[in-house]
């Protein structure tokens, strides 16, 4: 059996709130050239979904992982492409499009899949639930992670 | 897909049967799925496995015991609306059976959830269809009725 659950400590400074009703006049985030997996992300749906806005965020610093991971992440997509689609669609554009980084590195992706009307409506990041420590001793994610680091 | 090419050449045992032990706390059940091998062993299995009942999510964990945040909130949303009867299958178990339920669903993650054999996503999507409502109507047509629906009803 894996060992007993722990919980991941999450840095009080990169808490998020519930909902960011201003989420959407933040400045642009510029992609961080020493992490390559968050920048293709990026790179690929822009180029993919030509997104009104999008954000992306690594939440591997909330789960059991080495810190400088790029395993765990949350993106924000809102495109006039979604219009229409069932959720179910609109991730699997996602996935498609990432489909390389979740072979390789990426062990969780949390997706929000918006169209414009619906962002406008409500801008708001959903918030990833507490890590209960799944990733420790998972060798899934171990060789996702050396993968990463390659 | 390479991998699984490989899994199915590396594996003679053909005809597997799959274990699948009956928790002693109740109707929701593990899969211990280490005895199938053969890849398309396990996409039959699978085949098997979603249609068999009504509402299936595989998981990290159990749910009394959830190895992953993810996992866990598909446990609650699911116990929110009072769904007790469903099967859980831990992926955690066996990484053959872990690949194969991502090949099948033709989904990269886990959690994911099945109703009534057609996939509905994982938590994000199930999370989104318990806040705007369509929970309760997926359910409904599952002949479910969500304990919110009824607690909506007893308030007013």
């Amino acid at each position: 059996m894996l060992p007993s659950v722990l919980r991941c400590v999450r840095p009080v400074s990169t808490s998020l709130s519930l909902s960011r009703p201003l989420a959407h006049f933040r400045p642009h985030m510029d992609p961080d050239p020493s992490r390559p997996v968050e920048r293709s992300i990026r790179t690929k749906l822009t180029d993919q979904l030509t997104p009104d806005h999008l954000e992306v965020h690594n939440e591997s610093h909330m789960h059991a992982v080495p810190p400088g991971s790029e395993s765990h992440f949350r993106v924000l997509v809102v495109s006039s492409q979604f219009e229409g689609l069932p959720l179910i669609k609109r991730h699997r554009m996602v996935n498609e499009a990432l489909k390389e980084e979740l072979s390789s590195c990426v062990h969780a992706l949390a997706i929000q899949a918006k169209t414009p009307e619906q962002w406008g409506s409500n801008p708001s990041l959903a918030k990833s639930p507490p890590c209960l420590g799944g990733s420790r001793g998972d060798h899934t994610v171990e060789e996702k992670l050396k993968a990463g680091r390659e | 897909m390479n991998s699984l090419i490989r899994n199915t050449a590396r594996c003679l045992r053909s005809g597997a049967a799959v274990y699948m032990p009956r928790q002693a706390d109740g109707r929701v059940w593990t899969s211990s799925a280490r005895f199938l091998c053969a890849a398309a062993d396990v996409q039959k299995a699978l085949g098997d496995i979603v249609q068999k009942d009504k509402v299936v999510v595989f998981m990290k964990g159990t749910p009394a015991q959830p190895m992953c945040g993810f996992s866990n909130a598909v446990v609650q949303i699911l116990r929110m609306h009072g769904v007790d009867d469903y099967a859980s299958y831990n992926v955690l178990e066996d990484s053959e059976f872990r690949e194969g339920v991502k090949a099948f669903s033709n989904w990269p993650t886990i959690p994911q959830v099945y109703f009534s054999g057609e996939f509905v996503g994982g938590c994000d999507i199930l999370l989104q269809m318990h806040q705007n409502g369509d929970l309760v109507e997926e359910l409904k047509k599952l002949g479910i009725s969500s304990s919110l629906l009824e607690a909506e009803k007893e308030s007013k």
